[in-house]
C-alpha cells in the first residue's frame, strides 16, 4: 500500500477516540443492560418530541385567555374535549401549558448540565493535573460551593441578577460544578501517574496538550455520568425557584404552573387536573435523569453493582 | 570520543510526609532518592544501571528525561545543561531523548488507536509535511519493529495487543523522532520469558544500526550483560561500582557487587555458586549513614567505613569503585 | 506411592467469552521429600492448578474432571471439615503475594499464633511456644514476633508467610511465586532457607514460578507447563541439560545468562494460544520450528521417554537431534517474523 492510499483510508481510524460516538454507544449499551435506564431514555425521547412539537401540537397559546361562547372567561374549567386538562383561574389551557413547560424544563436541564460538565471537568482537569497551589485554590473554591446552602443561594442570585431562565441556568452551573470538579480531579490525579501520560511529556507534549488530548478523553465517561445526574437536579431546581415565585413570569414552566395553582387555591378546590400534570412531569424528568445516571454508573463501576 | 551525556554529582531529595508523628515532632525528613551520582556516556555507548528496588535507578532516569528536576548536581547533554531548558529548547531536547517504559500495558493511551498514538510524536514535533507522509513514517516505524503487516495494527487499540507487541509499539514511538539517546526502564520485566529475547534483540539491533546511545535500567545483571558495554551498580542512591560490563560481573570488586553477582540464580543447575553473605536489613534512604551507605550490611566492614563516605575512584581495568577496601595507594598493586 | 498424585485434572473458567480451559488434563505426581518446580508463562494455568489442588478456586472456576490423591485419598471428593483437615494441616500454602496480605494492624507473631489456634486448635501457650520455634526455623529471631509487618523487610515478611504455611507441620507445601517480589540477594537467601527446611523436615514442595533459574536453584524435579498442559517432566538436572520438548529447548536460549558469554538470544516467536478455543493439535505447534503435519491435527499426550522422564511431543524420540538444531531453527523462525507464525501456516517443519 502506498502512502496516499493509506492516507485515503484514514478517516475510518485516525480520529482520536471518537468521544461523541463513544458516548452514544455507551448510552446504547447502558439502555440494553438496564431497563430503568431504557425507561429514562424513552421518557427523555418523548419529552424532547413534545418540546419540539409544542407550537404545532398545543391546541392553544399557553398565555392566552380563553372565553366561553357566552363571552365569559373560561376560568377554572374541568377537563373537557376542548380543554383536555381544564383551564386555570385566568382561563388558560393547562394542557398547552404542560407542553410548553417541557421546552423550558429541557432547555434548563440540558444547558445547565452541559455547563456543569464543562466547568466541572475543566476545573477538575486543571486542579488534578497541576496540583500544588492551583489545586489548593480550586478545591477551596469547591469547598465554598459545597458550603453554600444551594436553594437559598440560587434564589438570592436569581433575584439579584433578575428573573430569567438564562440567569437560572447560570446560577445552577456556578453552584453545581463542584461535584463533577471533585470527582474529575480525583480521577485525573490517578491518571496523571500512568505511563502514557508520562510518555506524552517525554514526547514533548505541552501541558495543555497533555491535559486535553491525553487525559481528557479518559475522564469524559465520568463527566457524562455526572452530566446525566445534573440534568435531573437542574430541572428540579428550576421548578423550585419558579414555584417560590422567583422565576421568569413570562415563561411558562412546570414550576410556574405549580405556583400559579398554589396561589389560586387549586388544591383547596381539588383541581387535580391543574397541579398533578406538571408535578408528574417534573417527577418523571428528574427520575429519568437519575435512571440514566445509575445505568452509566453500573457500566463504569461494575463493582458497585448489587451482589 | 565526545561525551554525549555527562552526569555530575546528581541529587534528588523528596520531603517525606509521614503523617502525624513527624508533624508533631516538627522534623522535616528527607528521602535521598539519588545521592551524588556521576557518570559519563559517550556517543553510541550503552550503559546499564543495575541495582535493587529503591536504589534510585528509575529516579536517575526520570531526572535525565526531565520528568523530574534535580535537587543538586548537573546533567549535561551534548554540552548543554538539561536542568535549565525551557520552551523550544526543552522541546528540542525531548526530541533527542526518548524513553521505553517498564509497563507496556500502561504506556499507550487506552483511547487511542495504535496509529493515533504513533502520529502523536510527529504532530508534536511537526515532522512530515502532510498526513500522508506522517502515516508513511508510522508504517516504516512499525515495520522496523517487525509488526507487520502494518495496516492490521493501525486501527487496533492497546487492549487488543499482547505485551510483547505493545512494547514494540512503544519502541517504535520512541524511534519516530530519531532520538540520540534512548533510556529503557526494565523494558522486558513485564513480558513473558519466551518473548523477552525478541524485544531485547530488537532493541540491540536497532541501537547498533542507528548508533543510538542507550541506557538500560534493570535489576537483572544478566540482561545488562547482554545489552550494555558499561555497567554501573547502584546502592541507596549512589554508584558503588562502574566499569566495562564483563569486568564488573566477572571480577566484582565492591562487596555489594560481589553479593549481587553471586546471588543471581543460574538456569544451569550444574553451575557451581559461592554466595556472599550479607545481612537482610531494611535499607532506608532517609537516614543515610555518614559513612558508606553499604556499611550496615557489608561483610567486610571496617572502622573507617562508618566514618568516611568512600569516593568513586578508578581501580584497575577501567573500573571505578567506591569502597575503602581499595584505597588509592594499593590501586596499582591490584 | 507418591505423596500427591494428580490425574487428568481439568479446570474451566466461565467468562463472558465462554468457557476458558485453564488446566487441560494435567497428570503429575510429587514424591515424598522432594521439591517439584512447576514452571510456565503467565496464563499457562500453573496458579489455577495449584489452587485446584486444595480447592480454593475463584468463584467462576470449576474442576470439571480428574482426581487429586493425597496419600491415596481423593481430595476432590472431600468437603467441609475433612477437606480443611487436609487443606491446612497436611498441605501448607504460601499464596502468591502473601507477604502483602499480612494484616498491617497486628504484630506478625499475633497473626501466626492466631492461625495455629484457629486451624490447629492449639492452646494459646502451645501456639506461642511453637511460633517462637517456627521463627527460629525460618531464620528469624523470635524477638521479631512482636514487630508489625511494616517494620520487616520483604525477605523477612516472606519468611513469616513461610512460617505460617509450616505452622501445622504439613507434609506438603505449595508455594506460588514465593520470591518474585524480592530483590535478588534476599531472593537467594529465602530460597536457601526453603531448601534447608525442605530437607530437614523432609517436606514435599511444589514450587510454582515463571523463573526457570529459581527452579534450577531449589528443586529436584521440574514440570514445564504450556497452555494448560504439562509438556515435559523429569529431574531438574536432566531436563535442563537435555530438554526433550521443543518448548523447553526454546526457553533455554530465550534469556541471557550472567555467566555465559553473550551469544545472541533466540526468542520463541508468536504467542500462546487462546484457551477459550484451544487448538486441535499440539498447542505449541504454531510456535514450534519442528512441527510436522501430524502436530497440527493430533494433540500429543505425555509419554514416558525413558529414565523416569515424560514428554508430550510427537518427535520426543528425535529429541537428541532436534536439540542440536534448536537454536538455529528458532532463530530462523525469528527471522521469518512473528506474522508467519501467528498465521498458523503449517510449514515450519525442519527435518
Amino acid at each position: 500500500m502506498s502512502g496516499s492510499e493509506r492516507a485515503a483510508a484514514l478517516p475510518q481510524w485516525t480520529r482520536a477516540a471518537a468521544t461523541w460516538r463513544d458516548a452514544l454507544l455507551v448510552t446504547w449499551a447502558v439502555a440494553r443492560r438496564d431497563r430503568f435506564a431504557l425507561a429514562g431514555l424513552i421518557i427523555y425521547a418523548v419529552l424532547l418530541a413534545v418540546a419540539l412539537a409544542a407550537p404545532a401540537l398545543a391546541p392553544y397559546n399557553p398565555l392566552d385567555l380563553n372565553y366561553r361562547p357566552d363571552g365569559d372567561v373560561a376560568a377554572n374549567e374541568a377537563p373537557s374535549l376542548s380543554h383536555w386538562l381544564g383551564t386555570t383561574n385566568l382561563g388558560r389551557d393547562v394542557f398547552s401549558q404542560v407542553m410548553f413547560g417541557t421546552r423550558v424544563a429541557l432547555v434548563v436541564g440540558f444547558v445547565a448540565a452541559f455547563g456543569v460538565v464543562v466547568l466541572g471537568t475543566l476545573v477538575g482537569l486543571v486542579a488534578g493535573y497541576y496540583s500544588g497551589w492551583v489545586d489548593t485554590i480550586l478545591m477551596r473554591l469547591a469547598d465554598v460551593a459545597f458550603g453554600i446552602p444551594f436553594l437559598p443561594m440560587a434564589i438570592v442570585l436569581v433575584a439579584f441578577l433578575g428573573p430569567s431562565i438564562w440567569n437560572t441556568v447560570l446560577v445552577m452551573t456556578l453552584l453545581l460544578w463542584r461535584d463533577t470538579g471533585r470527582v474529575i480531579r480525583a480521577q485525573v490525579l490517578s491518571l496523571r501517574t500512568r505511563s502514557y501520560v508520562e510518555a506524552a511529556r517525554v514526547l514533548g507534549a505541552s501541558h495543555v496538550r497533555t491535559m486535553f488530548v491525553h487525559i481528557a478523553p479518559n475522564v469524559l465517561p465520568l463527566s457524562f455520568l455526572y452530566g446525566s445526574l445534573a440534568v435531573g437536579w437542574a430541572i428540579l431546581t428550576e421548578a423550585s425557584i419558579s414555584f417560590l415565585g422567583f422565576g421568569d413570569p413570562n415563561v411558562i414552566s412546570w414550576g410556574f404552573m405549580l405556583q400559579d395553582a398554589y396561589n389560586s387555591q387549586a388544591m383547596a378546590r381539588h383541581a387535580f387536573y391543574w397541579f398533578v400534570p406538571p408535578g408528574l412531569c417534573i417527577m418523571l424528568a428528574v427520575m429519568a435523569g437519575f435512571f440514566i445516571g445509575r445505568g452509566y454508573e453500573e457500566l463504569l463501576f461494575p463493582r458497585l453493582r448489587r451482589r | 570520543m565526545s561525551q554525549l551525556l555527562e552526569v555530575t554529582d546528581l541529587r534528588k531529595e523528596y520531603p517525606l510526609q509521614s503523617g502525624m508523628l513527624s508533624a508533631v515532632m516538627g522534623a522535616r525528613r528527607v528521602v535521598h532518592a539519588v545521592n551524588g551520582v556521576s557518570f559519563a556516556l559517550e556517543e553510541g555507548g550503552s550503559l546499564g544501571l543495575a541495582g535493587e528496588s529503591g536504589c534510585g535507578k528509575t529516579t536517575t532516569a526520570k531526572l535525565i528525561l526531565r520528568l523530574l528536576r534535580p535537587s543538586g548536581g548537573s546533567i549535561r547533554f551534548a554540552g548543554r545543561d538539561v536542568a535549565g531548558l525551557e520552551g523550544l529548547d526543552l522541546l528540542a531536547y525531548r526530541r533527542q531523548v526518548q524513553f521505553v517504559f517498564q509497563n507496556p500495558y500502561e504506556a499507550l493511551n487506552p483511547r487511542f488507536t495504535i496509529l493515533r498514538s504513533l502520529l502523536e510524536p510527529l504532530i508534536i514535533h511537526d515532522i512530515g509535511r502532510s498526513l500522508t507522509e506522517r502515516v508513511e513514517r508510522v508504517a516504516m516505524a512499525l515495520d522496523r519493529v517487525h509488526l507487520t503487516p502494518v495496516e492490521t495494527f493501525f486501527p487496533k487499540y492497546p487492549h487488543q495487543l499482547s505485551g510483547g507487541q505493545l512494547q514494540r509499539v512503544v519502541i517504535a514511538r520512541a524511534l519516530l523522532v530519531d532520538p540520540l539517546l534512548l533510556v529503557a526502564d526494565e523494558p522486558v520485566s513485564m513480558l513473558d520469558v519466551s518473548i523477552r529475547a525478541g524485544v531485547l534483540n530488537l532493541m540491540r539491533d536497532l541501537s547498533r544500526e542507528r548508533k543510538l546511545t542507550t541506557i538500560y535500567i534493570s535489576h537483572d545483571l544478566a540482561l545488562i550483560r547482554y545489552m550494555c558495554s558499561v555497567a554501573a551498580v547502584m546502592y541507596l542512591g549512589t554508584i558503588c561500582e562502574i566499569g566495562p560490563t564483563a569486568e564488573v560481573i566477572e571480577h566484582p570488586r565492591h562487596p555489594y557487587t560481589q553479593a549481587l553477582v553471586s546471588a543471581v540464580p543460574d538456569p544451569d543447575p550444574a553451575q557451581p555458586r559461592r554466595p556472599v553473605e550479607i545481612a537482610d536489613t531494611v535499607p532506608t534512604p532517609f537516614q543515610l549513614p555518614v559513612g558508606c551507605p553499604f556499611a550496615d550490611r557489608c561483610p567486610q566492614v571496617m572502622e573507617v567505613c562508618r566514618r568516611v563516605r568512600p569516593a568513586l575512584l578508578p581501580e584497575a581495568a577501567g573500573v571505578h569503585v567506591a569502597c575503602h577496601l581499595y584505597p588509592a595507594g594499593t590501586r596499582e598493586a591490584h | 506411592m507418591p505423596l500427591l498424585e494428580i490425574e487428568n485434572l481439568t479446570v474451566q473458567y466461565h467468562t463472558l467469552r465462554g468457557a476458558v480451559q485453564a488446566v487441560r488434563g494435567v497428570t503429575l505426581s510429587i514424591e515424598r521429600g522432594r521439591a517439584l518446580g512447576l514452571v510456565g508463562e503467565s496464563g499457562c494455568g500453573k496458579t489455577t492448578l495449584a489452587r485446584a489442588l486444595i480447592n480454593v478456586l475463584a468463584r467462576n472456576a470449576a474442576i470439571t474432571g480428574g482426581a487429586v490423591r493425597f496419600d491415596g485419598v481423593d481430595l476432590l471428593q472431600l468437603s467441609g471439615g475433612a477437606l480443611n483437615d487436609y487443606r491446612w494441616r497436611r498441605i501448607g500454602l504460601v499464596p502468591q503475594a502473601a507477604m502483602d496480605s499480612l494484616d498491617p494492624v497486628y504484630p506478625v507473631g499475633v497473626q501466626l499464633v492466631e492461625t495455629m489456634r484457629l486451624r490447629g486448635g492449639l492452646t494459646p501457650a502451645q501456639a506461642r511456644e511453637r511460633a517462637a520455634r517456627l521463627f527460629a526455623l525460618v531464620g528469624l529471631e523470635p524477638t521479631r514476633l512482636r514487630l508489625y509487618p511494616h517494620e520487616l523487610s520483604g525477605g523477612m515478611k516472606q519468611r513469616v508467610v513461610i512460617a505460617m504455611a509450616l505452622a501445622l507441620q504439613p507434609k506438603l507445601v505449595i508455594a506460588d511465586e514465593p520470591v518474585t517480589a524480592l530483590d535478588v540477594i534476599v531472593q537467594h537467601q529465602v530460597l536457601r532457607t526453603m531448601r534447608e527446611l525442605q530437607e530437614t523436615l523432609s517436606l514435599s514442595l511444589l514450587l510454582i514460578t515463571h523463573d526457570i533459574s529459581v527452579v534450577a536453584d531449589l528443586c529436584d524435579d521440574v514440570a514445564v507447563m504450556y497452555a494448560g498442559r504439562i509438556v515435559e517432566t523429569g529431574s531438574v538436572r536432566e531436563v535442563f541439560a537435555a530438554p526433550q520438548h521443543p518448548y523447553t529447548m526454546g526457553l533455554r536460549n530465550a534469556f541471557p545468562s550472567l555467566r555465559a558469554s553473550s551469544a545472541r538470544l533466540v526468542p520463541i516467536e508468536g504467542y500462546p494460544p487462546d484457551l477459550a478455543s484451544p487448538p486441535n493439535g499440539c498447542a505449541f505447534a504454531p510456535r514450534c520450528p519442528f512441527a510436522v503435519q501430524r502436530c497440527w491435527g493430533d494433540d500429543p499426550v505425555l509419554m514416558p521417554t525413558g529414565g523416569g522422564r515424560l514428554a508430550a511431543c510427537h518427535r520426543a524420540m528425535e529429541a537428541d537431534v532436534l536439540r542440536i538444531q534448536a537454536p538455529q531453527a528458532f532463530a530462523r523462525l525469528e527471522a521469518i517474523g512473528s506474522q508467519a507464525v501467528e498465521g498458523g501456516a503449517p510449514g515450519g517443519g525442519i527435518p
